[in-house]
């Protein structure tokens, strides 16, 4: 294998010749292209290496890769050649983001590639997700999965939209903001922003239809979209329309998605379709405790739970949650899992339901197994509670403060996970600290003799403060090491207690001395 | 004679079995005393009842940040074993400033929950879970009697002490004066301090807050109000040197069956 900056081609009998399957990134840009004759290709690159490509082997790959990516959401697929799947519904609030309860559950998927040469491969990912979701939690999800790919030598493209053609299309030919990075978030509702300036390729078009598209002068996607349908459709066939439909989401677009092996997971099929939420209540119980009871034999305990549901008209849809613990409490799984279900669309009915521990880490034998609710043991375990508002408000909205050793006010705290070991340090007990912190600093008018004395009054609101006391200063020195520009700023701080008695804190950019450390305006940063 | 004694008896008896009905059985020990003799005898149970929903606001202009209400319930938080959870509606709470109220932060979960019903929610869920030290929830929105009561019954059932601190953008907001199923309301305000030396008031610096708490509702009790030196690094009150050895503000108003 040569080295990531040399030309890479996979090559094939065709059945005539010897061609090129695929290119790696550098060997693209020396313009070989996949189909072309390998002789023409190493005419054009000399020196070029050549691999003979092993299909069956690249979509085994691919398999093992979307089996992989099982780590971020409960469904993925392969998307042969060159892509994956994943079905990012309801996903990202474990990576940070907000997870807000959507009104129905759109067909969501995300996709992700891999080049047909494993190593040298060029991988598109592409994901439809949530509507409602932050955009924060699945960019910080596409980012890890890229760069977890980077590390195994495989470049990738990501993307999340609300449908899987519109993932797929930006993930391969570019989003709006796509300017070199390998993540793209389509915000929710923007699908056909997105995909109007992108070719008409990326509608997942076969060859034929693409160039006959091209040659009546569609080249974007935003043309054929404003064009009349029913020539189209008389022209190309339904497959057109059926990939402009799935790509905007009026056709939805269901995924086979893999069942990995050696899992814990348990199944249940129904010989009615079941509608009501109580009904489903009912297996996620049942579900639970056969899942708990695999895990307790293997000695382990979940952190991560899928709950798949397969709808009557072939469809999936998923739940997850995250535990902050490793568990295998049937009581306080499936409590998590019934406060997602709301998410649930079951449509015509649920057919059959299967819950999978993706994430499972080692838990001692014999934990007690208490009734969560006034059971006496579950008291101590702050766990329990932690995982349900991580699960309902998202994971960074569920924090504890510990100290950062900065003289800066708001770098001084920062936020680690509820359970986390308990900080070493304290902040110093004698400063005088606001118990509220404005962010940012309200810019107030204030009177005051300088260089050193407190204000006699300031302004915020419109409100005249007039001070009766003050304590002060605190000069608080920039960071220089975090930031050129803090090498010489200053802040005085005072705290002051108006005609009421009210205290604030208040600082002077600057030590009025020296220009170059503040420009001298006064600011609230906080109220005692 | 005997009549009355009868009557007086017979309304004894009735008060109890009020009582028992009212509230479940309070045994011994069930309550947080403020350790100031003067706001405690005034208590039923001699101190804050532990298993129930409290109010606390600001008074004047800090009823938007609930700055001095924050410290105040901080400082109880910080006399009780265990963990506590704090609900934010925005996260702008300065943990130092807990801190130093006794209130360690490593005892602090802070829930950031967004909206008004999802602190309820999440206040809810705490107050579930038994083992905690007590659950504070930051609303800005209204509490209405079915959510108070919610609340005061999960505290009930665990015995988890639990703090609606209630903020507002408006200085009289009517909301705050509906009423709940709280068991107290109670309201601080700043009250300006007293020079850093008595006997050179010129003297720069700034002396221990001073705070009047006032208790608006009470069940079993009366309303009161007193000026108090504000929580110290242990969680607890003080009372002013200068005023502590003077009657309690003002002798208890009588309070009329009409005007409850």
């Amino acid at each position: 294998m040569p080295p990531p900056d040399k030309p890479l081609v996979t090559a094939l009998h065709d059945g005539r010749r010897q061609a090129v399957a695929a290119a790696d990134r550098v060997a693209r840009s020396l313009g070989l292209t996949p189909g072309m004759p390998l002789a023409q290709a190493q005419a054009l690159v000399p020196g070029l290496a050549v691999v003979p490509a092993e299909p069956e082997a690249d979509a085994r790959g691919l398999e093992e890769l979307a089996a992989w990516c099982l780590r971020y959401a409960p469904l993925t697929a392969p998307d042969q050649p060159a892509g994956i799947w994943i079905d990012a519904t309801g996903c990202a609030h474990l990576f940070g983001g907000k997870s807000a309860m959507p009104a129905s559950g759109e067909s969501t998927m995300l996709a992700a590639g891999e080049a047909a040469v494993p190593a040298a491969g060029e991988a598109a990912m592409l994901a439809s997700g949530e509507a409602a979701m932050l955009a924060s939690g699945e960019a910080a999800m596409l980012a890890d999965i890229v760069a977890r790919l980077a590390q195994g030598g495989i470049a990738a493209q990501a993307a999340i939209a609300d449908t899987p053609g519109g993932a797929w299309a930006v993930a391969r030919y570019g989003g709006p903001s796509f300017a070199g990075t390998a993540v793209t978030v389509v915000p929710a509702g923007d699908t056909a922003v997105a995909l109007c300036p992108l070719p008409v390729a990326a509608l997942r078009l076969d060859a034929a239809t693409a160039a006959g598209l091209v040659r009546l002068g569609f080249d974007r996607i935003g043309q054929v979209l404003q064009a009349p349908r029913a020539p189209l459709a008389l022209r190309f066939g339904q497959a057109l329309t059926r990939r402009l439909d799935q790509a905007l989401g009026r056709v939805s677009e269901p995924i086979e998605p893999i069942a990995p092996p050696g899992m814990v997971a348990a199944h249940v099929a129904f010989p009615e379709p079941l509608l009501t939420p109580e009904a489903l209540s009912t297996v996620i119980a049942r579900l639970t405790v056969l899942v708990c009871a695999e895990l307790e034999r293997r000695g382990q305990g979940a952190r991560r739970l899928d709950l798949r549901f397969e709808r009557v008209d072939r469809t999936q849809q998923a739940i997850c949650i995250g535990t902050a613990r490793p568990s295998r409490r049937p009581a306080h799984l499936a409590r998590l899992l019934n406060e997602q279900l709301e998410r649930i669309d079951p449509g015509l009915g649920i057919e059959a339901m299967r819950l999978v521990a993706r994430l499972t880490e080692p838990l001692a034998f014999g934990q007690p197994r208490g009734d969560l609710i006034g059971g006496e043991d579950a008291g101590a375990d702050v766990s329990v509670l932690v995982d349900r508002l991580v699960n309902r408000l998202g994971a960074r909205k569920v924090y504890r403060a510990a100290p950062v050793e900065s003289d800066v006010p708001e770098r001084s705290v920062r936020r680690i996970g509820p359970l986390s070991p308990p900080a070493r340090t304290r902040w110093p007990p004698a400063l005088p600290r606001p118990t509220r912190l404005l962010h940012p600093p309200q810019p107030v008018e204030a009177l005051a003799m300088l260089p050193d004395h407190p204000p006699a009054q300031f302004t915020w609101r419109r409100r005249k403060h007039r001070i009766r006391r003050a304590d002060g200063p605190e000069r608080i020195g920039g960071e220089w090491w975090k930031h050129d520009r803090e090498r010489s700023a200053m802040r005085d701080y005072w705290q002051v207690e108006d005609e009421d008695g009210r205290r604030f804190w208040l600082y002077r950019s600057g030590d009025a001395v020296d220009p170059a450390t503040g420009d001298l305006r006064w600011f609230l940063h906080g109220v005692f | 004679m005997e009549q009355i004694l009868t009557t007086a008896a017979r309304l004894a008896a009735l008060k109890a079995s009020i009582a028992r009905i009212g509230q479940p059985a309070r045994t011994a020990g069930t309550t947080l005393p403020f350790g100031v003799a003067a706001v405690d005898a005034r208590l039923p149970g001699g101190g804050l009842a532990l298993g129930a929903l409290h109010e606390v606001g600001g008074g004047g202009a800090d009823i938007e940040h609930g700055a001095a209400a924050a410290l105040l319930i901080a400082g109880i938080l910080a006399r009780r074993p265990g963990p506590v959870l704090w609900l934010l509606e925005r996260p702008d709470l300065f943990a130092p400033a807990l801190d130093a109220a006794g209130l360690r932060a490593d005892r602090v979960i802070y829930a950031e929950a967004g909206k008004p019903a999802a602190v309820l929610q999440g206040m809810e869920e705490g107050l579930r879970h038994p083992g905690l030290a007590g659950v504070a929830g930051e609303l800005s929105g209204r509490l209405t009697l079915t959510a108070s009561r919610r609340l005061q019954l999960a505290a009930e059932s665990s015995g988890t002490l639990c703090f609606a601190l209630r903020r507002s953008r408006r200085h009289d907001d009517p909301m705050l004066a509906e009423p709940t199923a709280a068991v107290t309301r109670w309201r601080v305000a700043a009250l300006p301090s007293p020079p850093v030396l008595a006997h050179a008031p010129q003297t720069p610096g700034l002396a221990r807050p001073r705070w009047r708490l006032d208790l608006l509702r009470c069940r079993g009790g009366e309303p009161a109000s007193w000026i108090m030196e504000a929580t110290d690094a242990t969680g607890h009150l003080g009372l002013p040197a200068d005023l502590a050895d003077r009657p309690a503000a003002a002798p208890p108003e009588r309070r009329r069956a009409a005007a409850g």
